[in-house]
């Protein structure tokens, strides 16, 4: 058990640098510093002085790749690529193009960004699990072709119709939570209401489907007919066997998103005006801020992949069958 | 182009797979089922107006003096079809089916006194002498009018059918009869369409006084571009690299399964981000190479379908590897392999038929995905140019009239329409062929 997760941990290692590539190459294939100086400067009126001192201060004044100037291991050491890539493994995210801590900023917006995401998972997963129970209590009845079909249509809406209708129907019409903003504090819970609530319905079509499939496959097996034939009823059946055998794919399914939960959500929060991560790298992709966004690209991957990672223990811890090698 | 891809490969895979027993099966399966083919119905419709959108001309405008203009501007059928929509241009806003304009303004009245009143539109509603009176019994009758023009057109079309294809009522009359009276739906809409559309703006005009029926019918073409595109783009590489994967193993499975790894790992939004941007900038720095906006458009459309592709193999590349895996190690296979058969052919005969069922899923599932992300993205101003005619950038657009005071509700509205109704088809389809295909349904 020890050696597999080593060997995994070890196993992100290369798939961090090759995100870390994949980024660099993508914002430096066309883009040069130069470019990135005169759009942080304010385009036209800028000379080449000041240029090469946003560089300089920046550290984009070397070469990306490989640097002929330097002699031995300094060749590929004193790059752009190197330099600002070292820091990245080691949580030393740097400061951002317009002069900002990254880290700073960051311990300080991932709140906002937890107090919509938490509630939001916890209440659509609750509301989910409910929905798929009634779906399934009521199966092959016209309950429960209606509710398919709820589920389809919620997924067929774009999740921008959601946001624009509740802001306008339950934000401007009837005036219950502000349209937009956030403060910290107490006062945070009528701001994240409503975000919160289009995070469970948005999610509910899919979320239920989901859900409903998981509990039919368990449904479908011999201690499920078993328990019938002893006389339960179906209420007791599903929920005392059927939600408690289920709850080994619920919970390692949960796992893998509670990394994320960090990062928020990127459309949500800029609707919102919510200060959180989420709007923080959209206005880092806005303002073509390279170092944020390669930040939280680095970022977002690391804790997918412990997302992964933990999904892969669960399993163990959860079902004694599953053996890891 | 990739319109045309998509419903030639379409046909052909329809073609092909109509002549095996175990393709054909759950084929009948879809069209035996009446949500199936409701969806089905109404997908291809959309397609059609997709590929009467793409279908180009060279137009000569005719002049107001009668002749016919040097200068050809490049129109598809489509908008030649759409011609009163097209060019019944008003000034601004103007609500659906309003006879005069949205914003109070001064005009002169024929006693030569300044007002300040709702000015008349110059198309919609200019039939009319008095609209207060006569609008609401001439749209009424334009209706009914509309509808017994759809049901007729209709009626032609049911016996022009029964005539030239008897054999089909036989051998599948339920799918028919379901799709036909879809038909009859779509027929009496387009009826109504056709009868008011001259007169009236149905859904109303935007900003600068353009139709916003016409926007949502021309945003339908792009939505189907970026679908089929990128599925063209995703798929050699999801297949081969999943076949590869599964089948070689060693370091030809390891390169793979972390190439994958890598990719699917960063969140998608960003690296889209991240390539748009690069587009952006690359085109600011090189405008000669970009003289006309349908250039940048175009150039973006196809960039957004790249990087979309590129983002979204990976789901299908594993679940490829992990079918192969299953399947290099069955009875037939190793038969196979046991006569010499050579390792590129037992791929292409023995293992892609069989995990074909899960291609095709797949397609049809990402399908309504990709409508959706393209709203997202073009909201955020990373999806298509601002100047194509898309769903997004109408809704992106409509966030600012919705702050209006009264409120410009009609664009979003329209948008909404549109997309639900080609998201929803779509889905339906999806989960129907999902079910006539998975293995694991059919005992």
């Amino acid at each position: 058990m020890i050696n597999y997760i080593i060997r995994r941990l070890l196993y992100v290692l290369p798939v961090l640098i090759g995100v870390n590539i994949l980024t660099f190459v993508l914002f430096f294939v066309v883009n040069t510093p130069d470019d990135m100086a005169r759009m942080q400067l304010g385009n036209k009126h800028v000379n080449q002085a000041a240029i090469d001192n946003w560089k300089h201060q920046r550290g984009y004044d070397l070469p990306l790749l490989w640097n002929t100037e330097q002699k031995g291991f300094k060749q590929a050491t004193k790059t752009i690529f190197f330099e600002k890539s070292v820091g990245l493994f080691v949580f030393d995210l740097g400061i951002s193009d317009s002069g900002r801590d990254i880290v700073a900023d960051i311990s300080q917006r991932m709140w906002p960004s937890l107090a919509i995401a938490t509630p939001s998972l916890i209440f659509g997963v609750l509301a989910n699990i409910t929905f798929a129970l009634l779906l399934i209590f009521y199966r092959s009845s016209v309950l429960e072709f209606g509710g398919l079909f709820l589920c389809i249509a919620l997924m067929s809406i774009s999740g921008l119709f959601y946001i624009i209708s509740a802001q306008y129907f339950v934000g401007k019409l009837l005036a219950l939570t502000p349209i937009s903003g956030y403060a910290p504090g107490a006062d945070a819970f009528k701001f994240i209401i409503l975000p919160v609530l289009i995070g469970v319905v948005g999610g509910l079509g899919s979320g239920v489907r989901w859900y409903r499939s998981l509990f039919l496959e368990e449904a479908a097996k011999d201690y499920v007919r078993t328990a019938k034939a002893k006389g339960l009823s179906d209420l007791q059946v599903l929920f005392k066997h059927v939600l408690k055998n289920a709850m080994i794919p619920i919970l390692t399914g949960i796992v893998v998103i509670l990394p994320l939960l960090f990062m928020g959500s990127l459309i949500t929060e800029s609707f919102f005006g919510i200060p959180g991560l989420g709007s923080y790298t959209i206005d880092a992709i806005s303002s073509q801020d390279f170092a944020i966004v390669r930040s939280m690209v680095f970022l977002g991957s690391f804790l997918y992949i412990i997302g992964l990672l933990l999904t892969d223990i669960s399993y163990t811890l959860v079902d004694p069958r599953v053996r890891l090698e | 182009m990739a319109i045309f891809a998509l419903v030639i490969g379409g046909a052909l895979l329809v073609w092909r797979s109509s002549k095996k027993e175990h393709l054909r099966r759950p084929w009948l399966k879809v069209f035996n089922n009446r949500v199936g083919v409701i969806s089905l119905t109404i997908l291809l419709s959309f397609i059609l107006i997709g590929v009467l959108d793409s279908t180009r001309l060279q137009h000569h405008k005719t002049l107001s003096n009668g002749n016919i203009s040097n200068n050809a501007e490049t129109l598809s059928v489509l908008d030649i079809v759409l011609t009163p929509l097209r060019s019944q241009v008003e000034k601004t806003y103007s609500e659906p089916f309003a006879s005069t304009a949205y914003a109070k303004e001064m005009s002169v009245a024929e006693d030569g006194q300044t007002r300040w009143t709702y000015p008349r539109l110059v198309y919609g509603g200019a039939h009319l002498s008095d609209p207060a009176v006569e609008k609401n019994v001439d749209i009424v009758s334009k209706t009914i009018k509309g509808l017994a023009f759809g049901v007729a057109a209709w009626f032609a079309l049911a016996v022009v059918l029964r005539l030239s294809f008897k054999r089909l009522f036989i051998t599948q009359p339920k799918g028919v009869k379901t799709s036909l009276l879809t038909l009859l739906a779509i027929f009496c809409l387009m009826g109504m369409g056709a009868m008011l559309a001259p007169y009236y703006h149905i859904l109303g005009t935007d900003k600068v006084g353009e139709d916003v029926l016409y926007q949502a019918i021309k945003s339908i073409r792009t939505g189907l571009v970026i679908g089929a595109l990128t599925t063209i783009v995703m798929l050699p590489i999801a297949i081969s690299l999943g076949l590869m994967a599964g089948f070689f193993r060693g370091w030809v499975d390891d390169l793979i399964q972390y190439l994958y790894t890598t990719l699917s790992s960063i969140p998608g939004v960003l690296l889209i981000a991240a390539a748009i941007l690069m587009a952006q900038v690359y085109m600011a720095n090189n405008p000669e190479l970009f003289t006309t906006v349908e250039d940048r458009a175009d150039m973006r459309l196809l960039l957004l379908c790249l990087i979309l592709g590129i983002t979204s193999w990976t789901g299908l590349c594993r679940l490829l590897r992990a079918e192969t895996l299953k399947i290099r190690e069955m009875d037939y296979v190793l038969a196979a392999r046991a006569l010499g058969v050579s390792r590129f052919q037992l791929l292409k005969r023995h293992v892609l038929p069989n995990v074909m069922h899960l291609v095709m899923i797949t397609i049809v599932l990402d399908f309504s995905g990709l409508v959706l992300a393209e709203a997202v993205l073009s909201y955020i101003n990373i999806g298509v140019d601002p100047s194509t005619y898309s769903w997004g950038n109408m809704i992106n657009t409509s966030r600012l009239e919705m702050a209006r005071e009264p409120i410009v509700w009609w664009s979003l509205t329209a948008s909404f329409i549109f997309m639900f109704t080609l998201v929803l088809a779509a889905n339906l389809f999806a989960d129907v062929v999902r079910d006539a295909f998975d293995p694991r349904s059919n005992y």
